[in-house]
């Protein structure tokens, strides 16, 4: 079984909405230091929709594939859907058996995502 | 000169298939593989010598006894030591390390006290350190690494005034440098320093002498010298043993205990508290044996001759870096390398597809790391049963994991 197969080298290299927004409702960052990895990620809400989410950072192509991943699977996403989705979700998305020490580079931009949400609850509600 | 290829049979894993391919194994600076010998050795002592050590009078107390001791022996000719009793078992070179720290650095060290550490030091020889200094208001300097992977022993020199206590691994695990230990040693006695040296990586690769050395304090663990977990060794001697309170406490350390009141038991026994790993220890003796056999002139001369071509190999394949000195001589058999484009934990993913074990990470070295510029390198480390075609598979299987990550991907 390739671990990098087609889907992962596609959004490892042809990540989907990598960048910087700014303004964002959230910004989180997220880091593995056993590995180095490092990821920010960056929402914008229209109501309690995510409208444009990005992401950049560095790491291994497990970590930043993830990460694009995520950013797609989001997208339009209410923050109540964003909670909601776990860890079996995200590997699934990235569809090859991670070894359990992979499993957290697959798993780094949902912690960062989780974390964000938590900061983003007390500037949100808030705010409605 | 030894036969690697012959000496595989030794090594019963090396005939297991991961992933169905056979088993290259490049990962012994963590941890060396075991051979028959010295697990056959553990079994055998379980199932017939087996018993208390030092607490029995009974036939097989004392056959245990007197193998765990005979144990200390061998250990303490293989690395020179003047006498069993400059040697201590401990878990590992880390808890040998703590030990130190805590026996003789807590009850010798006083605020404003300065300790040389290195650059290149592996966590073990650094957080008990950090956790000293924080306790009793230490300073603690770090003689410089060179851009070539050497110490700076310029910078070293500099740092060494009025320290206290030095600490340097006698073999980088990272950049494989082999430090001038007795220099080192040599400078700080001067100074008037004491010297801790991080044995972990040079005990496997290098013959040792230990009146040769002279550091105070001598560490590494059995399991990276093809012996089991579980066991490791401190050296250290008489004038020294004097300045040392005891670390753990307990049963066997003591010499006579009253309500409230103890006396010790003269070293090596008051640094073993309680039940020590004996089967462990014995089996750490076999496989010393085992080197003995080989020769340690023999092993350093193989890990060299795998070494140059790994170098050699390695570096012929465009966009590899390789970490450290460029000359075998300097190091032992290991070499830290990063390919462009590829993190290390992916090539490692991608290299253990093909059965090739590699370590990568920051191998406990992070301070290092920093140094060097990057969060994480791989790590390719040869044994005694290392061949060149195991050199061969490793940068085959690089410059496939370069196609992988080269090929243009549909969108
Ligand atoms: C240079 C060095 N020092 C210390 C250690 C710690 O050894 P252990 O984990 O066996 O205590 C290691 C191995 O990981 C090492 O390479």
């Amino acid at each position: 079984m390739n671990l990098y197969r087609e889907h992962i080298m596609d959004h490892y290299k042809n990540p989907r909405n990598r960048g910087t927004l700014p303004n964002a409702d959230m910004t989180i960052e997220e880091s593995n230091p056993v590995c180095g990895d490092k990821l920010k990620l960056m929402y914008k809400l229209d109501g309690d929709r995510v409208n444009e989410v990005k992401f950049e950072g560095e790491g291994c192509a497990i970590s930043l594939a993830a990460a694009s991943m995520l950013t797609e699977m989001i997208e339009g996403k209410t923050l109540e859907e964003l909670k909601a989705i776990r860890d079996e979700d995200m590997l699934k998305q990235i569809g090859v058996p991670l070894s359990p020490t992979r499993v957290k580079c697959g798993l780094l931009a949902l912690s960062g995502l989780r974390k964000g949400l938590k900061q983003d609850n007390l500037a949100g509600y808030g705010n409605s | 000169m030894l036969d690697p290829a012959k000496l595989r049979a030794d090594f019963p894993i090396l005939t297991r298939r991961i992933h169905d391919k056979p088993l290259t194994y490049l990962d012994s600076a963590a941890t060396a593989q075991k051979p028959s010998a010295m697990l056959e050795a553990m079994d055998h002592f379980y199932r017939n010598h087996y018993g208390s050590v030092r607490r029995g009078i009974y036939t097989l107390s004392e056959e245990a006894t007197g193998m765990y001791e005979a144990a200390r022996e061998t250990v303490a000719e293989f690395i020179g030591a003047d006498s069993s009793e400059e040697i201590v078992f401990t878990k590992n070179a880390t808890e040998a390390i703590n030990l130190v720290a805590y026996s003789w650095g807590r009850s010798n060290l006083r605020k404003g006290d300065a300790i040389v550490l290195t650059e290149m030091e592996h966590h073990a020889n650094l957080i008990p350190w950090y956790i000293l200094a924080k306790e009793k208001g230490l300073e603690l300097r770090f003689a410089k690494v060179t851009d070539g992977g050497r110490l700076d022993m310029m910078d070293f020199e500099k740092k060494l005034k009025g320290a206290k206590l030095v600490c340097v691994t006698h073999v980088s695990n990272v950049l494989g440098t082999i430090n001038p230990v007795a220099e080192i040693t040599k400078l700080a006695h001067e100074a008037g320093a004491k010297v801790l040296v991080d044995g972990a990586q040079a005990a496997p690769n290098l013959p040792l002498d230990m009146c040769e050395l002279e550091a105070d304090w001598y560490v590494f663990s059995g399991h990276k010298l093809y012996g089991p977990t579980g066991i490791g060794v401190l050296r250290t001697h008489a004038p020294v043993y004097e300045a040392m309170q005891p670390f753990l406490s307990g049963g066997e350390m003591i010499n006579e205990v009253g309500l409230g009141d103890v006396t010790f038991a003269e070293p090596p026994a008051t640094f073993e508290a309680g039940t020590m790993p004996a089967a462990e220890a014995i089996g750490l003796a076999v496989a010393i044996d085992y080197l003995n056999k080989l020769g340690m002139d023999s092993v350093r001369e193989h890990e060299q001759a795998v070494t140059e071509y790994a170098l050699e190999k390695l570096s012929a394949i465009e966009g590899v870096k390789i970490y450290g000195s460029k000359k075998a001589e300097d190091r032992v058999g290991l070499v830290s390398f990063t390919v462009d484009g590829i993190h290390p934990h992916d090539l490692a993913s991608l290299l253990d597809q093909d059965g090739v074990a590699i370590r990568s990470g920051h191998h406990c070295a992070q301070p290092l790391h920093q140094k060097l510029g990057v969060p994480a390198t791989a790590r390719a480390s040869f044994s005694v049963f290392t061949t060149t075609d195991d050199i061969d598979r490793l940068a085959t299987s690089i410059k496939a994991a370069q196609k992988t990550f080269s090929e243009p991907v549909k969108a």
